[in-house]
């Protein structure tokens, strides 16, 4: 069942197009992943589905509904943090808390005051007195401390600590495991690929690639180091790339499809050592820029 | 429709929660500093030849440029035009600063984002501003009618004293409509802020025409209209029903324009500003002065404008202080020394003690930005805090002569107008410097 689709969506700023028909599907139970670096478009996208944006073309929409007329309806059901969380200075954190549960309702008990403790928030400061991260707590808890079908996560763990970026992972393994799906965008690759099913890369205001992240790695090469008894050249092989020796370990890239290949030729040169890595997220999103960045 | 209006209500308790102190201080502050006033007045002129004077003495074309027109010579009728049109003044600036306050300025902050995330309608920010705005103007009108009734002073009755409170609570109630369009027009809230005051101040200017000329002109500006009510004299109830219906116009337009945009985007697009600094912001001294452009610009206008209206009295002022008791004790006579020379070195006290407030807060300003955690991006620097402060100070220095010179020029350039001997100009600046 999907939960959130994209179709075809532009968005015009004047004569600055900062989204150009981009695709986005989300389905129930789903831990989705929006990568790509700032001015990428991810903000406006989750804007555009947030109903405050409006898309120039296309549609978005959100359980079914049209994300800008049906915005009211849909926000019963979602709960949303910026990457960004600006507080009223004079209020204090639980206040804030308790304003932003009670205009959404669906509360679940006890919810609020667990969830305070395991970030470890103190919510009689005022917001004004709240460094970054202690005010991303407060929309963290805010958002989970209400039953939601679709969690939608800009940045969100901007300016917390590692600590606290493992409270919310665990936090959106529960909410996983209760079926609810999420989107999540975010910088840190680490991240995103502990946490996601599927991720969308976008550069630039397109979707450059989409797909599992098992998918996405057989589109890349993988990290090989070997160490032989028999002098090494890999020089002239095809599909091998960025080749580094370091005293009498050589490393260095393969497309994936070439792999056997190369392992094979390997083999006559007596392997003394081999390790091979998949790529990381971090090389599929580097592999993606530098291969276009020049354009 | 009643989707985009959905949580209005929990949106305005939620404003009153936050705000409650500010917005309780305008209230009162407007309305006892009104009643207040209204009790002084009867002691201020207290017999009928004083009331006379002072009513002939409003009624030259620069008092009526700023009071507005005298429809009376009672204490009443005196009361309504010294004070009416200020007053109405305040409760604009009031709006203009709340409105732009709860819309754009949450707005920019990216608080309205975390609202409009929850289930909460388009318009519903929007909407609680203006019903929070609407209900502290007419508390205003209200305390201010029922405080003026309890003075029982014989020229100002209970209709006149509705009149009264029901002009300023339209006022507030206009420049909130007319603010919350700007706030959709704009897409910053110095935008907004900056929109709005043009609009008052050419509101005010329009009237300022029309009361010495051309009548149609103060009818077009909503203050110039409102004044047409004649308080306390004819007591007119219409204008306050065409500004009635002008506001909900206005405000119809702000929440259909507010519908339809994207959030934080407005309608005027602001300017693209510079790439590089130019040469002279390049300095901390250059840094201070550009931060306190708009402040010392706007008030060197206003000391102008202030010096030229304590100028454009001098004409009539000899022949009131000889009849005021009040102003004779204020100044006992100095063989030597007209009136006139005194009244001036008065004046130039008072100028010079309001030339000292931009002067202050250019000095305040530096300890906002240590606040804010600005100057620490200088001082990380080779900037040494003697240096920092220092640069400040020369800004708050030349303008504080700035603003001497630019008032006293105000003053003798309008009574050179009005008077029969003018004062020298040099003397007038050689007094102010001293």
């Amino acid at each position: 069942m999907t939960v959130l689709r994209v179709e075809n969506v532009t968005k015009r700023f004047g004569n600055f197009v900062a989204l150009d028909k981009i695709n986005l599907e989300v389905k129930k139970g789903e831990v989705y992943g929006f990568i790509g670096p700032n001015g990428a478009g991810k903000t406006t996208t989750i804007r555009i589905l947030l109903g405050i944006l409006k898309a120039t073309e296309g549609r978005a929409e959100i359980f079914g509904l049209d994300a800008w007329n049906e915005a009211v309806k849909i926000h019963q059901n979602i709960a949303y943090v910026p990457g960004d969380v600006n507080l009223w200075p004079n209020l204090t954190g639980g206040e804030v808390i308790d304003l932003f549960v009670s205009l959404r309702g669906n509360v679940v008990k006890n919810r609020r005051d667990e969830l305070i403790d395991r970030f470890d928030l103190d919510p009689t400061k005022k917001c004004g007195t709240y460094s970054k991260g202690n005010r991303q707590k407060v929309a963290l808890i805010a958002a989970f401390a209400q039953n939601a079908d679709l969690y939608i996560l800009d940045e969100p763990t901007s300016g917390l600590d590692p600590l606290m970026e493992r409270v919310f992972q665990e936090c959106i393994r529960e909410v996983k495991d209760e079926g609810k799906s999420v989107l999540l965008s975010s910088h840190i690759l680490s991240e995103v690929e502990k946490l996601c099913d599927k991720v969308s890369i976008i550069r630039q205001g397109k979707i450059i690639e989409s797909g599992t992240i098992k998918e996405l790695r057989h589109l890349t090469r993988t990290n090989v180091k070997v160490v032989t008894k028999q002098p090494l050249s890999l020089t002239d092989i095809k599909g091998v790339y960025d080749i580094q020796a370091v005293e009498d370990e050589i490393s260095f890239q393969v497309d994936n499809e070439r792999l056997g290949e190369v392992i094979k030729y390997i083999s006559e040169y007596e392997i003394l050592a081999l390790e091979s890595k998949p790529p990381t997220l971090e090389d599929l999103f580097m592999h993606h820029y530098q291969e276009r960045g020049d354009d | 429709m009643f989707d985009h209006l959905q949580q209005t209500g929990a949106l305005t308790c939620f404003i009153w929660k936050r705000d409650k102190v500010r917005l309780l201080i305008w209230v009162l502050g407007i309305s006892l500093g009104t009643i207040v006033l209204g009790a002084v007045y009867p002691g201020l002129f207290s017999t009928i030849e004083e009331q006379l004077i002072m009513a002939e003495t409003m009624e030259n074309p620069a008092m009526i440029a700023m009071f507005g027109p005298v429809y009376g010579n009672h204490l009443g009728a005196i009361f309504a035009n010294q004070l009416l049109l200020f007053t109405a003044l305040i409760v604009a600036i009031m709006s203009v600063l709340l409105v732009t306050r709860y819309t754009r300025q949450d707005e920019e902050a990216g608080r309205i984002e975390m609202i409009r995330s929850l289930p909460v309608g388009k318009l519903a920010n929007l909407c609680s501003t203006l019903i929070i705005l609407t209900i502290a103007h007419i508390l205003i009108g209200l305390i201010t009618s029922i405080g003026l009734t309890a003075l029982r002073i014989e020229t100002m009755d209970l209709t006149g004293s509705l009149l009264y409170g029901a002009v300023l609570s339209i006022t507030g109630i206009f420049f909130a409509a007319s603010t919350a369009f700007f706030a959709q027009r704009a897409e910053t809230s110095r935008g907004t802020l900056g929109y709005s005051f043009a609009f008052l101040g050419l509101v005010y200017l329009v009237r300022a025409a029309g009361d010495n000329g051309t009548e149609i002109l103060s009818l077009i500006s909503p203050l110039g209209l409102l004044l047409r009510t004649k308080v306390y004299v004819n007591n007119h109830w219409w204008p306050i029903l065409v500004t009635l219906l002008l506001s909900v116009i206005v405000a119809y337009f702000a929440l259909m324009l507010n519908s339809i945009r994207d959030l934080e985007a407005g309608f005027i697009p602001a300017r693209p500003g510079r790439k590089h600094a130019s040469r002279f912001l390049q300095s901390p001294l250059g840094l201070a002065l550009r931060l306190e452009k708009t402040t010392i610009i706007g008030w060197a206008i206003g000391m102008f404008i202030l010096g030229a209206s304590y100028g454009s009295i001098f004409g009539d002022v000899e022949k009131f202080f000889e009849t005021s008791d009040l102003y004779q004790q204020m100044l006992p006579a100095i063989p030597g020394y007209s009136l006139n020379e005194q009244f001036v070195a008065m004046l130039l006290l008072i100028t010079a003690i309001i030339a000292a407030i931009p002067v202050l807060l250019t000095i305040l300003k530096l300890g906002a930005e240590e606040n804010a955690n600005r100057t620490e991006h200088l001082l990380a620097r080779s900037v040494s805090r003697t240096k920092l402060i220092a640069s400040y100070l020369s800004v708050a220095f030349i303008s504080s002569i700035l603003m001497q010179i630019l008032g006293v020029l105000g003053l003798w350039s309008a009574s050179a107008a009005v008077m029969e001997e003018p004062f020298k100009l040099g003397r007038l600046i050689i007094g102010a410097l001293a």
